[in-house]
Order: C-alpha cells, then sequence, then structure tokens
C-alpha cells in the first residue's frame, strides 16, 4: 500500500512540475516580470491557486484521508518575526534567482544545469539555518 | 498532446491545478503540501555530525520526496522533451532586462545564467549559489515556500502565511527592482 500511495504522491508531483514549466511560473523572464508588475499571468495563479485550494480545504477538513489519518489543518505558530525576516529574505532570493524551490526543481528535470548550483545554494542556506536556529529570534 | 506541452498554459487553468494539489494531498493522506520541506528533509539525510533540526526520521517525510521526484521527471517531461514556444512576456520588462546585458527571452531562463555555458563563469556560480543560499535559508526561517505559505498556507486561512507571503513580496520587489539589475550587470558586463 505504502508503494502504491508513495507512487500517487510521485504522480501528483509530475502533474506539479508539467504545470509550472507550462504556466511559465518556472520561467525566470515571468517572475521579473511579475516583480516588476508586466502581467497578471503569475498573479493569476496564485490567486485562483488559492481559491482552488480553500474551497478543497474546507471541504476536506475533518475527514478521513485515503491512507486512514483524519484531515486536520495544523495551525502555524503566531510568532511574527520569522515570517517577517524569514519571508523578506526568501523574498529576495526568489527575485534574485527568480525562481523558487519547486521550479528549481522542474527546471532541473528541464536540463538547465545552473538549477542544479542553485539547489545546492538552497541546501546549504537549509544547513546554516539549521546550524543558527537557537540564536536567531523568531 | 504535443501541442499543450508547448504552449502557455493560461492562468485560469495552471493556478486550479496547483491549487488542486493541497486538497489532493490531504485526500490521500494528510499531507501538507510544501516544497522547502524537502531541503530540510535532504540535511537530514546527511549520517554525520549534524544541528537537533535535522535529527528526526526523514523517512516518515518520504512522500514528499517521490513528489519532489515527480517534479523533476514533470519538468523533463514538459520542459525538456516538449520545451515550448519562447516566453512571450511585457516588452517593457524585456527591454529593462535587455539593458542588464541579458538576452530578450528565447528559452524559459536565460542561457546566460543558468546554461552550461554560463557556470565557466564564476560570477555565475556566485549568483546561483547567492540565491539559492538566500531561498534555502528564508524558506526554512520563515517556516515555508511559495508552496508552502502562498498556496498551502493561504488556503488554510492562516495568517502567518499572509505575512509571510506579503514579505516574500516585500523582499521580492528589492531584490528584482534593486539587487538583480545589478548582479546581471555585474555579470554580462551591462547592456548596449
Amino acid at each position: 500500500m505504502k508503494v502504491l500511495f508513495n507512487f500517487f504522491y510521485f504522480l501528483a508531483g509530475m502533474i506539479t512540475g508539467v504545470t509550472l514549466i507550462q504556466s511559465q511560473a518556472a520561467s525566470w523572464y515571468r517572475i521579473q516580470e511579475m516583480f516588476q508588475f508586466g502581467s497578471f499571468q503569475l498573479y493569476g495563479v496564485i490567486l485562483s491557486a488559492v481559491v482552488v485550494g480553500m474551497i478543497g480545504v474546507q471541504l476536506l477538513k475533518g475527514k478521513r484521508s485515503l491512507e486512514g489519518a483524519e484531515i486536520k489543518i495544523n495551525d502555524k505558530n503566531r510568532t511574527w518575526t520569522r515570517y517577517i525576516v524569514g519571508g523578506t529574505i526568501f523574498g529576495l532570493g526568489w527575485a534574485i534567482a527568480g525562481a523558487c524551490p519547486g521550479p528549481t526543481m522542474a527546471l532541473i528535470g528541464a536540463g538547465w544545469p545552473g538549477f542544479v548550483v542553485l539547489f545546492v545554494g538552497m541546501i546549504l542556506g537549509t544547513w546554516v539555518y539549521g546550524l543558527l536556529r537557537d540564536v536567531l529570534p523568531h | 498532446m504535443e501541442n499543450i506541452l508547448t504552449q502557455l498554459w493560461p492562468w485560469y487553468i495552471a493556478g486550479p491545478i496547483l491549487g488542486a494539489m493541497v486538497p489532493l494531498l490531504l485526500w490521500l493522506g494528510n499531507k501538507d503540501f510544501g516544497i522547502s520541506a524537502n531541503l530540510r528533509h535532504i540535511c537530514a539525510m546527511w549520517p554525520g555530525k549534524k544541528p537537533a533540526f535535522f535529527r528526526y526520521d526523514w523517512k516518515g517525510q518520504q512522500w514528499n520526496l517521490w513528489f519532489a521526484l515527480g517534479i523533476v521527471v514533470g519538468g523533463y517531461v514538459s520542459g525538456y522533451l516538449y520545451p515550448g514556444d519562447p516566453v512571450d512576456i511585457n516588452p517593457v520588462v524585456v527591454e529593462r532586462i535587455q539593458s542588464w546585458g541579458a538576452s530578450a527571452p528565447q528559452t524559459i531562463v536565460p542561457p546566460e545564467l543558468f546554461g552550461a555555458a554560463a557556470l565557466a563563469s564564476w560570477k555565475v556560480w556566485i549568483y546561483l549559489l547567492l540565491g539559492g543560499f538566500l531561498i534555502g535559508f528564508g524558506a526554512r526561517y520563515g517556516g515555508g515556500c511559495t508552496s508552502g505559505h502562498a498556496i498551502s498556507g493561504l488556503s488554510a486561512l492562516q495568517l502567518p502565511s499572509l505575512v509571510a507571503s506579503t514579505f516574500f513580496f516585500v523582499g521580492g520587489l528589492i531584490g528584482a527592482w534593486w539587487i538583480l539589475p545589478r548582479l546581471v550587470v555585474w555579470i554580462t558586463g551591462g547592456g548596449a
């Protein structure tokens, strides 16, 4: 069963990867266009994704998942420093690299070697956060 | 089929598909859509000494690694087997990008920053590692990336995700208007 579900998650990832490429959400140019307010495309992607996600979450809350666990929403901690500072740092990287983690994986698959280096940078950043976590204000 | 995989999917097709991943993953196994968590799982695979943040059973999060592998394969199919039409963006943006010395869009990303030949330049390595570092560090510090906060967090009406997404955008505007143009000029030597 576990193998079957892992295959389902893999398929869901594949659909996500194809969609990120085909919507050009994975395009460095589209990201720059978004931050320069040049087109509605990526705003539309995020906004319509949230609307669909929101409806789906409301319909499923409290039901049982196929794997068996009850579907529940884990509330995120309400300590604000991390969202403000961490969020800003993430945003800087998002604009500078012109990609976020999902599109980076899709573009590695698409055969762009620069995104392998970008991915290594992401792992380094994650590791350094792990080292500094106890001294950073959250 | 080929046609579908070469043309641009408009936002009202692509957005709902991506948004549907949130309930799909919940329905399959009460899983949270969040791609950058995989960066943490990869760190947790390190067998040697590691910070407490990475000491947990990453194998329990395998589903997300399968999901990430799916993204890579999806990218291979749609980006490598069927590369699409040139990205057609706002001409004002093209002009601005060209003024930094980058090329107008012919491929999904600029080859002078992400292509194999670009990696001959140490400046490109600095650019990529810096960008990646900020993304990885910021995603874990901020508790998620675009998928975890801007899509699944907002879908679940999480106020922290709204704050995080707002500041993704604040950082993004600073990066896009103030830092990136200088970095690209530094790499390419500037435009005409």
